[in-house]
């Protein structure tokens, strides 16, 4: 049985090793406060929501599919955590049924799994309930498939038939064992058979003529032991591929919960974040994906909801409209936001291709094949030697990874050299990085390289600058601007550090 | 009936009584006991170390069994005696089983199975041996003898009676209600299974992978009284088949043929040792089958190694250095001088090892080989142990040489390896110089490992041979030994000279 939540026509399964480079992505982009916040603490919702989050998907479908099983979420919250529920109830209750890892026999192992598929028939049976109860609130594609299989295939036939199966398997009045002769006339190929007969089959498998007698009975001794072990040995050899197919069975249906939560899971997690981010009064939208091959990103009080999560309160959001840009460079003040501006775009990008809103009242982009980070790390600062050369190997790993399509995100990067050198490098790697169509925004205080692009008078690339108004105070708003020599460190330094120096020297450090 | 007699012997009256002999004193020194313990591990049943405990002087029964060896290097008939032989060893299980049992119904059972496999197997060795092409008067004769054997019509009856039994009896199927100890046996009426509905009420939840739940039912052979009381009510059904088998049970008692037996003994001697040598075929050893001689001397081996050790090189990866040797002119004794851990030694134990296993007609390590045939072959190895007592070690050495020394006549072979370490190089060269004197003056032929420099050199009659170097690192052992004058020092200044430890070095580096 399908469920079909995440993709139109085929299942979801979420990876569960982070790749290398989802760790550095997970890292600059700062996502872990935001899978916390879509996992509420369920460890297994982190897993998935992780992994769906990070997966980036590159069909325009499959993200507008998503984007309406999302929003008959939002609207039918309660029903739709409740059915989310009975699939956690349903992998949790499973533990009752475990068996003792001591005595397991293949009785053991079909009584165990008689009662397990039990307590998954009555699941079943609440699922089919919720299902007649609210699926005609639901108008997403996914939503509809789904509950249309589930009315589909939870008949009250399907529920009378595994019923009765299950009562016939406790054995009243005995169990018929069907068997034949083996080497050395030994009973084999043991194979449990219903004792209910048919009739017209009479005969029909008997390919030796009628002998004699018609059955013969015998009692073993109360106090033969060995004979009822050997008893209980025929039972257990005709029991156990039948114990195996029953718990194949449980499995099976035990399987389709799984397959329930793993596919809900992901907006459950959406709903929490949702959730979190309208007690903040932040705005989110559903974005306009735009098919790749396009270079369009244009964008509407754009935030970083990893801030705005952290700093419990609403950030500074940003609008712009880089139609037709390739490359995005932004310069400027330090604390002026840039980071941050870089962080929300590559947070909306992973949202807006795993199906989810976006931090903004509006954005549309186009869908990249991959999404890539190059941030200058806090713990490269401290190591001095070798520094550049663990920048050159990361970048060299990214390129070996890269895709056409794909979007790269740099912040100061190759600047742990000197200027002109990091600016050189900067300069080729982001030539041939454009030239193979890859969209990339570029933090940097690298004035040589910014001018560089600068003078060229590219239509594809767009300046960006970290706002300073005219009294020298920052609104941390990215704007249009061309790329300025002085870097507003500067100011920083006076007002920090400089004073040591001026007041006494002694302090210096 | 065709005439076989033995595959090892062309004259059945050689066939002598070979459990009674005892392992070769030379055989740990050689290392061939462990080349031997490897080649039969798995194969206690048929008793093989006495046939590799008797070589031949023989030059014809050498070649008789060249003839059989190089049939049986065709893979596929191969691979077909082995299946043969594991399938009657399956037989000899049967029927020890049978042996063992308590109900009758289960004797007779497994008694069916011993003649099923046992038919099968003749059947398929059979086809195979009128399939391939054979050369050999050994495997020729055994073909014939087996056509004839199974167009007997004992044979005839014996495959019969075992084929209707046993379809008879798998046909018959019944059904068995069990209500705790109450046990109703009754015939199959034609219930149905349950799998195919539980499957089929199931079905819409299956999807991708399952999980296996069954149990490992260990295979249970032998009935218990509960078992056998249920048979009794299948008897009661079925009084016929079962009153047959009885019947032929006792009267095939004793059905395997003697000479069946002796070839299924006699061809594992074969198989044993080329599923030895195939393992080192692989790595690209080669192995020949030598001109063998009784009378000349005028030896040589091309490319030959020490099959231990080249055992070993497989387990640890590690590559072989094949060597050569030839004596001619009238030359007996090889003194092998070079480096520790050069190859000395294992160089003497291939020189033996390649003589003992040309003399049980076998094929040698090599790519070509002529070989002597020797009526004895004799080792004096250092022993490791009592290493404090100088004297008394020496004592030792000396009674042990003596011994063989009194032994010893024109047909022997010598391996000697580091006599008389423990004296001083005075005495050990004047003692070593009696011995190999002693050697030649007996025209054995010989191979002696020493640091002894002197021996090298003693008469005519004596080739000096050389573990070597690499002469750019002489650290590098290059484990080949050459016919070469003997120079210890050589080796040892051009050591020094790598670790800048030469007198002029040393100069040089203390500014002196």
């Amino acid at each position: 049985m399908k469920v079909f939540l995440m993709y139109r026509e085929r299942d979801f399964h979420p990876e569960h090793e982070i790749t290398q480079y989802e760790q550095d992505l997970i890292q600059d982009l700062g996502l872990d406060v935001l899978f916390e916040t879509m996992s509420g603490g369920s460890e297994y919702l982190l897993d998935v929501v992780r992994s769906a989050v990070l997966s980036c998907e590159t069909e325009v479908d499959t993200i507008l599919y998503r984007q309406g099983v999302l929003k008959d979420c939002i609207r039918n919250a309660d029903v739709v955590r409740e059915i989310y529920g009975i699939a956690v109830d349903a992998i949790e209750n499973r533990r009752k049924h475990h068996l003792g890892i001591f005595s397991i026999t293949p009785s053991t192992i079909l009584s165990g799994s008689v009662g397990l598929l039990k307590m998954l028939l009555e699941m079943l049976k609440r699922l089919k309930g919720a299902t007649d109860r609210y699926s005609n609130r639901f108008e997403s594609d996914g939503f509809r498939q789904f509950f249309g299989i589930l009315k589909q295939e939870l008949t009250d036939e399907f529920f009378a038939e595994a019923d009765g199966l299950l009562r016939e398997l406790k054995f009243e009045g005995g169990a018929m064992v069907r068997a034949q002769l083996d080497k050395g006339n030994e009973g084999g190929n043991y194979t449990l058979v219903r004792k209910r007969k048919r009739r017209w089959l009479e005969n029909v498998f008997s390919k030796v003529p009628l002998g004699n007698a018609s059955s013969y009975t015998f009692k073993l001794h109360p106090r033969d032991d060995s004979g009822f072990r050997a008893l209980s040995e025929i039972k257990d050899r005709a029991v156990n591929p039948v114990a195996n197919t029953i718990a194949q069975s449980a499995d099976h249906v035990l399987g389709f919960f799984e397959k329930l939560r793993r596919e809900m899971a992901f907006y459950i997690g959406a709903l929490n974040l949702y959730e979190k981010l309208s007690a903040l009064d932040e705005p989110v939208a559903f974005p306009i994906p735009v098919a790749s091959g396009e270079f369009h990103h244009s964008f509407r009080g754009l935030y970083d909801p990893c801030l705005a999560v952290s700093m419990n309160g609403r950030v500074v959001g940003n609008t712009l409209n880089l139609h037709d840009k390739k490359f995005s460079i932004v310069t400027g003040a330090n604390q002026g936001g840039k980071s941050t501006f870089l962080r929300s775009i590559g947070v909306a990008q992973i949202l807006m291709q795993c199906g989810m809103f976006v931090p903004a009242e509006y954005f549309s982009a186009n869908v990249c094949s991959r999404v890539f980070t190059h941030f200058v790390r806090e713990e490269d600062k401290e190591m001095e030697s070798g520094k550049l050369e663990e920048e050159l190997r990361r970048m060299d790993s990214i390129i070996e990874e890269i895709t056409p399509n794909s979007i790269v995100l740099f912040n100061e990067s190759f600047a742990s050299t000197n200027e002109r050198e990091g600016s050189e490098i900067a300069r080729q790697v982001v030539s041939a990085l454009v030239e193979a169509d890859i969209k990339l925004f570029f933090v940097t205080h690298m004035y040589e390289f910014a001018n560089y692009f600068y003078t060229e008078c590219r239509g594809d690339v767009a300046f960006l600058v970290a706002e300073r108004k005219e009294d020298g105070t920052r609104t941390f708003k990215i704007v249009e601007g061309k790329p300025s020599a002085t870097s507003y460190g500067r100011d920083l330094y006076e007002r920090i550090l400089a004073p040591l120096w001026h007041s006494d020297n002694k302090v210096a450090m | 009936m065709g005439d076989f007699g033995s595959l090892l012997y062309e004259r059945p009256q050689e066939i002598v009584s070979a459990e009674l002999t005892r392992e070769p004193e030379f055989f740990a020194d050689l290392n061939i006991d462990q080349i031997i313990n490897d080649m039969v591990a798995g194969k206690e049943y048929y008793n093989l170390k006495p046939y590799f405990y008797l070589p031949l002087r023989d030059v014809d029964t050498v070649y008789y069994r060249h003839e059989v060896a190089r049939d049986l290097e065709n893979p596929v008939l191969f691979d077909d005696v082995k299946g043969f032989s594991d399938e009657m060893q399956k037989v000899r299980r049967y029927l020890a089983m049978v042996e063992k049992l308590d109900y009758s119904y289960n004797k007779e059972g497994w008694f069916l199975e011993a003649v099923d496999t046992y038919c099968g197997a003749l059947a398929l060795l059979k086809e195979k041996l009128c399939t391939v092409e054979l050369n050999s008067k050994g495997l020729k004769a055994f073909r014939d003898y087996l056509n004839a054997y199974m167009s007997s019509d004992g044979f005839a009856a014996l495959r019969g009676g075992m084929q209707r039994l046993k379809q008879r009896l798998s046909d018959i199927s019944y059904c068995v209600l069990i209500n705790g100890g109450r046990v109703t046996v009754c015939r199959y009426e034609g219930e149905d299974e349950y799998i195919p509905e539980v499957e089929r009420v199931f079905q819409k939840f299956k999807d991708g992978s399952t999980k296996e739940y069954s149990m490992k039912m260990l295979p249970r052979v032998g009935m218990n009284h509960v078992e056998a009381e249920i048979v009794k009510g299948v008897v009661r059904f079925y009084p016929d088949v079962f009153g047959e088998l009885s019947s032929y049970y006792e009267r095939n008692l004793d059905f395997i043929d003697e000479k069946v037996e002796r070839f299924d003994r006699e061809v594992q001697f074969y198989v044993s040792y080329f599923d030895y040598i195939n393992a080192l075929k692989k790595m690209g050893l080669q192995f020949c089958y030598p001109e063998v001689s009784a009378d000349s001397k005028e030896v040589y081996l091309y490319e030959g190694f020490d099959m231990a050790l080249a055992r070993m090189s497989i387990r640890r990866g590690s590559g072989v250095v094949c060597n050569s040797f030839y004596l001619r002119n009238g030359e007996r004794v090889i003194v092998v001088t070079g480096p520790n851990q050069g190859g000395k030694t294992t160089f003497a134990r291939m020189f033996g090892q390649v003589h003992y296993f040309a003399s049980l007609g076998l094929p040698v390590a090599g790519r070509k080989a002529k070989l002597f045939l020797p009526d004895g072959i004799f080792t004096h190895f250092e022993r490791k142990e009592d290493i404090t007592d100088l004297r008394g070690k020496l004592e030792d050495d000396l009674v042990r040489m003596r011994d063989i020394l009194q032994r010893i006549n024109s047909g022997s072979i010598v391996v000697i390896n580091e006599i008389f370490s423990s004296t001083s190089t005075v005495d050990a060269v004047f003692l070593a110089k009696k011995v190999l004197e002693k050697i030649i003056q007996m025209d054995a032929i010989a191979v002696c490992v020493t640091f002894l420099d002197e021996l090298a050199s003693l008469n005519r009659k004596v080739v000096s041979m050389v573990a070597t170097v690499d002469p750019d690192d002489p650290t590098i052992r290059t484990y080949r030994v050459v016919r070469n004058a003997a120079d210890g020092r050589a080796y040892a200044v051009s050591i020094a000279q790598k670790y800048h430890l030469t007198y002029r070095q040393l100069r040089e580096r203390l500014k002196l």
